[in-house]
């Protein structure tokens, strides 16, 4: 019966084992199918999770089976009485050391990483000079406001911003900022696609840069809890080319300035001054 | 089953004039009895009730993620006939608020404190009682306002909304959510009580274990159980305040207006803009203050009672007893500087990210030299799978679980994507349902004896444990791949989303296994209320284990014991040579060389049942 129960006990990391190996193949992985992040930085932060998965991968299989293998013994143990030892310093110097610098290095490691993503001061300049958008959150939809062609976000709204509620676009290949802000409650600002998240805080506005490196449409969703509809805060944000994105901030321009008699009623002088440049 | 009656040998008896008096009436003696034995089990009784609630309420949110939006079973009808018994998203957030404030304030603290901590500190320390018997009653009363505090926020609009953790500001202002009102109100009050509970009996922990420990009883010299109990103790005088701070602070807020918590110029529900000045940063910072070093309140008396349980069952020596002293007093210190892990993603300063994310790395070392040291314990012992062995061995296994899933969220980058994924859930319940209740498990089979004279069917209690494990593994483990793929947590409805539309079918194999588990429990209760009353009489030292509480009767009379214990060794000598018996009781003087040291010149005689012969000297 003893080994019955080893052999219980072996089960569940085999099964662990085997479908974390599966999880790739059968679409348990990161979100799209398993793809890549679409922003350099996620592919980062993906392969620091590899490497921890790694690291940890050997460190569990490598516990269970000494687990396993000493139970098995135990049990099948003919001696009269266990051996009597309370403890072994060589061994238990060996056992903290390592770990301890293989914490150690992974602490390390991604210091990198987190100061490109979060410290201000290794923001890529171009992004912070230029934020392409300030969004806000509220019960429950994600509202976005840019400046209008040519101009700079003003932390403040301007008569001529131009506004979207639940799509924000984002053009890929370069990085760029947006301000996030809550107008009510704490919400949460994930793209699954992008391994980015942020919180938005009632009272402060947070800059969040990211360099998206491929085109398509991402689910854009909260991550902290907000409400009764937490569940429902659903927009996407939509990568695609320079050139698109610009065609879509003049529509959108044209589209909410569109004053019924076929001109663009407000911020005229400055959409025709474009116009003929090009 | 063979029963040792070991007896104090060695030394001169104290005889205790107190001992075995009798206990008024039935009230003080069963309602309001200042017995901390007493006292144990009634906290046993309220947090098993507890555990029940917790449970349903966890099953009805699992049910609606595996059905969403489909009338619930047998209670649906009637809490919901309006809608068609199906779960509206503000019941969902009342549902798994409750949830997960029931398991932990009602369930998981009361429980490790309330019921090991008060039946064990004395019994292990050689003392009579607790130091405080009457603060001690009144910790045990000081759950019932906390429990019809919660039981309040049920009744009113809404639930409680905001989630354990009851963020500011959709906990700090009523206009955020329709449970945001009275609800949360009754809710602050209910942790205010529970926390007023809590201390109460820390103090009395902690002046108990240094005050009134049997002579010869020195610090290393305590059971692994009773620095468990200890280093709780001190986390918990030492955090919980702020915790009572800061939700006092939300309650004026909500009640009288002051502003800590939100800034001015909000707009919630289209109202008029709040006045405000306050920071929602200060409540997240006050709450993990107290509520990172609770998750070791809630671990470390169960790391302290697998170690001797372990032991015992393998009738080996706790492999490292000092490292796992210091290890323990290592995660705790620790703990207290880890807070802000939780707080990667909250627009807090991200230097400061970065001290949190190397101290949190720093805990993981700790943890992982007990893993060792528990394993090292198993190796070369003479492993008896009993329902305690077993329960020990899923304490363990799942702890490794929960504690490498860590590293993935002490790591700051990776966690921004898992923070508040259902990685996290996986995380948790590893380690809190998995550790801590298989803890539990294993410890509640191992004391029964001593709490209610009476051994706990071992078929019930095999039976319970391979369901309970099956269903914890079937339900926790995918929850890692859902986190993976991106799903949040708190989401009513996740299938709205593109990108977690295909989930349905895991988290209905999910919720599966959680109704197996849930089920399982069904088999707890039973063995418990029927070996209660008809289980095998277990004598004095049914395991024959070393640690005093095995010198006193089963169960032990008022006072405890006989003659006051006097101590000559550690805890944990097993599998030396002590006449016929392969251990060493701490109230045993002699200490002949191991049989390590003594090979095969001993003799071959069974002497499994001679045990019986030798006699108690009350
Ligand atoms: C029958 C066993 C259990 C099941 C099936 C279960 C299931 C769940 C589910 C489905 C959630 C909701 C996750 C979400 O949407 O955020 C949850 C949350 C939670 N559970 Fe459990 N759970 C169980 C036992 C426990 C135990 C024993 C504890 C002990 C402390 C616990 C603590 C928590 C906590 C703290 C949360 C977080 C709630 C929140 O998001 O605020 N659970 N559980
Ligand atoms: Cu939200
Ligand atoms: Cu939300």
């Amino acid at each position: 019966m003893g080994k019955g129960w080893c052999l219980f006990f072996l089960f569940w990391p085999v099964a662990a084992v085997v479908s974390c190996a599966m999880a790739p193949m059968v679409g348990w992985s990161f979100p799209y199918d398993n793809a890549q992040a679409a922003s350099n930085l996620g592919i980062r932060i993906d392969g620091l999770f590899y490497l921890i998965l790694i690291v940890t991968a050997i460190v569990f299989v490598g516990t269970q089976a000494v687990l396993v293998y000493a139970l098995w013994r135990g049990v099948n143990n003919r001696e009269e009485r266990a051996t009597h030892i309370h403890g072994n310093h060589k061994l238990e110097l060996i056992w903290s050391i390592i770990p301890g610098v293989i914490l150690l290095f992974l602490a390390l490691y991604q210091m990198n990483i987190w100061a490109d993503f979060r410290i201000k001061k290794f923001y890529p300049e171009v992004a912070v000079k230029d934020p392409i958008a300030e969004v806000t959150a509220r019960q429950f939809e994600w509202r976005f406001r840019y400046p209008a062609i040519g101009k700079k976000l003003q932390p403040k709204p301007q008569p001529d911003d131009l506004y979207t509620v639940n799509e924000l676009h984002v053009p890929f290949g370069r990085p760029v900022m947006i301000q996030l802000r809550s107008d009510d409650v704490q919400h949460s600002f994930f793209l699954p696609a992008l391994r980015i998240k942020q919180d938005a805080l009632p009272g402060l506005q947070i800059p969040v840069w990211f360099e998206a490196n491929k085109e398509g449409v991402y689910d854009l969703v909260c991550a902290e809890l907000c409400g009764w509809g937490h569940y429902k805060m659903k927009a996407h944000v939509i990568v695609e080319s320079e050139e698109d994105y610009q065609n879509y901030l003049k529509n959108l321009t044209q589209q909410q300035f569109y004053d019924g008699l076929g001109k663009i009623a407000a911020n005229e002088n400055d959409s025709e001054s474009e116009a003929t440049e090009k | 089953m063979s029963v040792v009656h070991p007896s104090p040998t060695g030394l001169q008896p104290i005889l205790k004039p107190q001992a075995h008096h009798a206990p008024g009436n039935f009230i003080t003696k069963y309602i309001f009895s200042t017995d901390h034995k007493i006292i144990a089990i009634q906290f046993l009784f309220t947090t098993l009730l507890m555990l029940i609630v917790g449970g349903a309420l966890a099953l009805a949110v699992r049910w609606q993620l595996a059905f969403p939006w489909e009338s619930m079973p047998i209670v649906g009808p009637w809490l919901f006939s309006a809608e068609g018994g199906q779960i509206s998203p503000e019941f969902y957030t009342m549902l798994f608020t409750m949830h997960a404030t029931v398991m932990i304030f009602l369930v998981i603290i009361p429980i490790l404190a309330g019921t090991f901590g008060n039946l064990l500190i004395p019994l292990m320390i050689g003392a009579d009682d607790m130091a405080f018997p009457k603060l001690n009653m009144l910790s045990y009363w000081f759950m019932w306002p906390a429990i019809v505090c919660f039981g309040m926020s049920f009744t009113y609009a809404g639930g409680p909304a905001a989630g354990w953790t009851s963020y500011p500001i959709l906990a700090d202002l009523a206009q955020a959510a329709p449970g945001s009102g009275t609800a949360q109100t009754f809710w602050l009050l209910g942790v205010t009580f529970i926390g007023f509970s809590s201390m109460m009996g820390s103090i009395n922990y902690m002046t108990t274990i240094i005050n009134m420990r049997a002579p010869g009883m020195t610090f290393f010299r305590l059971p692994m159980t009773i620095w468990g109990l200890f280093i709780t103790a001190i986390l918990q005088a030492f955090a919980l305040p702020v915790l009572t701070a800061g939700g006092f602070m939300q309650v004026t807020d909500r009640l009288l207006g002051t502003c800590f918590f939100y800034p001015s110029g909000l707009v919630i529900n289209n109202a008029a803009p709040t006045v405000g000045g306050g920071q929602p940063l200060l409540w997240q910072h006050l709450f993990w203050f107290y509520s990172h070093p609770a998750v070791y309140i809630m671990l470390l008396p169960v790391m302290g009672m697998v170690s001797d349980m372990l032991s015992c069952m393998c009738r080996k020596p706790l492999f490292g007893y000092k490292p796992m002293i210091f290890s323990m007093s290592a995660i705790a210190s620790l703990g207290f500087i880890v807070w802000g892990h939780h707080m990667y993603t909250s627009g807090m300063n991200p230097a400061v990210g970065m001290a949190f994310m190397v101290a949190t790395m720093m805990i993981a070392l700790p943890s992982a030299v007990k893993t060792f040291n528990w394993t090292a314990t198993i190796w070369g012992g003479k492993v008896q799978f009993n329902t305690v062995t077993l329960n020990c061995i899923g304490f363990l296994s799942m702890f490794i679980v929960g504690g490498l899933s860590g590293i993935f969220m002490a790591a700051v980058p990776v966690d921004v994507y898992f923070h508040d994924t259902y990685f996290i859930v996986a995380h948790f319940h590893y380690v809190l349902f998995g550790a801590t209740l298989f803890g539990v498990f294993g410890a509640l089979h191992f004391w029964f004896p001593k709490m209610f004279g009476r051994l706990m069917n071992e078929k019930l209690g095999k039976t319970h444990f391979v369901l309970t494990f099956i269903g914890a593994n079937g339900t926790f483990f995918p929850m890692h791949f859902l986190g993976m793929q991106g799903m949040p947590r708190r989401y009513a409805d996740p299938y709205l989303h593109g990108y977690l539309e295909h989930l349905l079918p895991m988290n209905q194999f999910m919720t599966i296994s959680a109704i197996v588990m849930g089920l399982a429990q069904i088999l707890l209760f039973i063995n418990i209320f029927y070996s209660m009353f008809f289980g095998p009489k277990a004598g004095r030292n049914p395991w024959h284990a070393t640690t005093l509480e095995w010198t006193a009767a089963s169960p032990p009379p008022h006072g405890n014991f006989d003659v006051t214990p006097i101590v000559f060794h550690g805890p944990n000598e097993y599998a030396v040579q002590n006449g016929d018996r392969d251990f060493l009781m701490q109230t045993e003087q002699e200490c002949e060389p191991p049989v390590s040291q003594a090979p095969d010149a001993e003799n071959q005689t069974d002497n499994a049942d001679t045990d019986n012969e030798q006699e108690s000297s009350s």
